[in-house]
């Protein structure tokens, strides 16, 4: 046998529950999951790594079922963690939301982007999720979630 | 089949119906549009994210 460096993999998915801190956190109540949120910018706004919390500037307008904040997505999977190749050095922490999201009736300019951010924590941002520019004119929109693993899930923490 | 328009609802054998799709490594979309003479009147669109913004957490220590 022998010693490998590396993060551990159930690091990874225990990073996803707060189940580590290394800092000052929020002080939580509960042990509940935190309410996740989806909202939809237009494809002129300025969404990305930088962000750090929701903002309505830049978000599609209400139409139809979409209101400001967008809607809270379905978390009914717990974030899990998956040993790589090889599992002495490589893993992934993950999580997807468990069902899709969607808004009907909707009237919107051209829109690219999806943000997913922790309506519990003062809705800090979580991720940035880009598509090909889409307009909508009394119509519907669907975004349906990658399938939930260590390959493709729609958060990913990895080592290699 | 009854669609949603500018129009209100309308029977869709009195609209032009179009469709396309994307499909790269980041998302693959369909959309729909019904056209009444020479007018968008309803354009729906599904979104099937593909690609996570995952990222990789790198080994920094130095011993």
């Amino acid at each position: 046998m022998a010693n490998t460096q590396s993060m551990c993999t159930s690091f990874l998915g225990e990073l996803m529950t707060a189940t580590h801190n290394f800092g000052v956190a929020p002080t939580r109540g509960t042990t509940a999951a935190d309410t996740f949120k989806a909202a939809l910018y237009f494809a002129s706004a300025t969404i990305n790594a930088s962000t750090t919390v929701y903002s309505a500037t830049g978000e599609i307008g209400n139409s139809g079922s979409y209101s400001a904040g967008g809607t809270a997505v379905t978390n009914a999977n717990p974030p899990a963690s998956a040993s790589g190749t090889p599992a002495t050095t490589a893993g992934t922490g993950y999580w997807t939301p468990s069902a899709n999201v969607g808004w009907t009736g909707v009237t919107a300019a051209a829109f690219d982007t999806l943000l997913l951010y922790n309506s519990t924590q003062s809705n800090k941002a979580v991720s940035v999720h880009t598509f090909g520019s889409q307009t909508i004119t009394s119509g519907n929109i669907t975004i349906t979630m990658p399938t939930n693993a260590a390959a493709s899930a729609l958060l990913r923490l990895v080592t290699t | 089949m009854l669609i949603s328009t500018t129009k209100g609802e309308m029977n869709d054998s009195l609209l032009e119906k179009r469709e396309g799709s994307v499909d790269n490594e980041n998302e693959y979309t369909t959309w729909v549009e019904y056209w009444l003479e020479g007018e968008l009147v309803h354009r729906s669109a599904h979104v099937t994210l593909k690609q996570a913004p995952g990222f990789t957490v790198g080994e920094t220590a130095t011993l």
